[in-house]
């Protein structure tokens, strides 16, 4: 059997589906993993982004957080989590991992959305008589929600790639399927998984492209 | 009976001089592998993406479809796209530099096209005043000034393939991930860490060597004015990592 008949007749077997190892058990992990660590880590990041960037400090660290962010492989820093004490919690080291790498596009984006403001409607603002906290909340933040979004979609489509990574350090995920295959010695499981994980992340990034082409100009901002 | 020893290596330090002097040529081996897998595979991506950035410019319709595909091959997760070409290429390294090739082909070309039509009309105006044809204004003039912005490109490129190189491990050919990935399998502290440090030395290295070549490539840039690379003018908005 060539290989693509192989892997469709891999994708149409209902047994792949169903059960622990199945696809929509390991998509359901997936799709839990990757949405609690965007809520962490959008916790996490935007208070620290709306804060420096209404006070307008911290340019560098959100320029060189997202550079650093580059360099370290994640990878490296699951295997590196699960080796020390963390990894003896099964799911902690993949949760930080990726948190520690949703944070940097959040807070960047986050930051610039906030210093991008128009600085005449802000002194205006001020003007009116608007406290600190007013003008973050009613001015500068509804106009940085473009931008802030935009981190909030970088974020969940790297947050989707990432969570495939956890299966290398035997986390859960739909990767498992990948590194099963990979252990049978099937080319056409691992080819399937393949395909199941980039149709799901292809998937992610089309709901935010709709969502963004459905939002309200206000919303939408300029487009990049 | 002899006493087990008790060296950092028997006690699974983090930091440990003696794992760097009896591993010393694997570790050479892996980093000469990461070097290799990281260079070809950028620069295969380069070699692939200036011509489709020349097409995208030359012909206005095809900007859309060019910068539409590479952008939905940069979405792929880099397991599946190493899993997804294992029936092309096969267990090889082959596999690991067409798979981060790919990935260094959204970035290069859309700096690539940037670069491009950041020169100013008044400057090709007077190219083409000088008797320039298109060929010697595209080599003589609109490339070089290009090279800021596709530069900018390549690092983010080069630095993104380093740390992805390391996923490669799961067919074989991952350089540094070779050894993280066995150092788990053996509980191996001292491997993984010193794997890991080595992925992100490489990866400054070569970052600084960009800057370095830029620098060079852009002499006008330092004349006159007090000298500012390029690092920190543009914030990094639109643009997420790979993983």
């Amino acid at each position: 059997m060539s290989t693509p008949a192989a892997v469709w007749a891999w994708l149409t077997t209902a047994a792949n589906w169903s059960g622990e190892n199945g696809v929509w058990h390991r998509l359901a992990q997936h799709a839990a993993l990757t949405f609690a660590c965007l809520v962490l880590s959008a916790l996490i990041a935007l208070p620290i982004a709306l804060t420096l960037g209404h006070l307008g400090r911290g340019g560098a660290l959100a320029v060189n957080l997202a550079n650093v962010g580059r360099a370290v492989p994640t990878f490296a820093v699951l295997v590196l989590l699960l080796l020390t004490p963390i990894g003896r919690h099964e799911e902690w080291p993949t949760i930080i991992a990726l948190v520690l790498f949703a944070v940097p596009p959040l807070l960047t984006n986050a930051y610039v959305g906030m210093r991008e403001v128009d600085q005449d409607v802000v002194r205006a603002a001020r003007g009116m008589g608007m406290t600190g906290v007013q003008l973050v909340w009613r001015v500068e933040a509804p106009l940085a929600l473009p931008l802030v979004l935009t981190g909030v979609r970088i974020a969940a489509v790297q947050l989707v790639a990432t969570a495939t990574l956890a299966a290398l350090v035997g986390g859960g995920g739909l990767g498992r399927i990948i590194t099963a295959g990979f252990n049978l010695a099937s080319t056409p499981q691992v080819v399937a998984g393949a395909v199941v994980v980039a149709v799901f992340a292809l998937l992610m990034e089309a709901l935010f492209e709709l969502v963004q082409r459905l939002a309200p100009a206000r919303v939408r901002g300029r487009q990049r | 009976m002899t006493a087990p020893p008790d060296d950092c290596l028997a006690r699974n330090d983090w930091i440990c001089g003696d794992y760097l002097s009896t591993r010393r040529q694997i570790l050479l081996d892996a980093v000469g592998q990461h070097v290799q897998l990281t260079v070809v595979s950028v620069g295969l991506g380069l070699v692939i993406a200036l011509p489709l950035a020349l097409l995208a410019r030359r012909r206005r319709w095809t900007v859309g479809p060019v910068l539409g595909i590479t952008t939905v091959i940069y979405t792929i997760p880099s397991l599946a796209m190493f899993s997804l070409l294992l029936p092309v290429y096969g267990l090889s390294a082959t596999l690991v530099v067409v798979g981060l090739a790919l990935y260094s082909l959204t970035l290069l070309v859309r700096n690539i096209l940037a670069g491009l039509d950041g020169v100013p009309a008044g400057t090709k105006e007077a190219a083409r005043g000088m008797g320039y044809g298109p060929m010697r204004q595209l080599l003589a003039v609109e490339l070089p000034l290009a090279v800021p912005a596709a530069m900018a490109g390549l690092r983010i490129a080069t630095v993104s393939a380093v740390a992805l190189t390391t996923v490669g491990a799961i067919v074989g050919y991952g350089g540094l991930g070779n050894l993280i990935y066995a150092g788990m399998n053996a509980y191996f502290k001292a491997q993984v860490l010193t794997a890991s440090v080595l992925c992100v030395l490489i990866a400054v290295v070569f970052d600084l060597l960009l800057l370095g070549v830029e620098r060079l490539l852009t002499p006008w840039r330092r004349a006159g004015r007090s000298p500012r690379p390029a690092r920190g003018r543009r914030l990094p908005t639109a643009s997420g990592r790979r993983a």
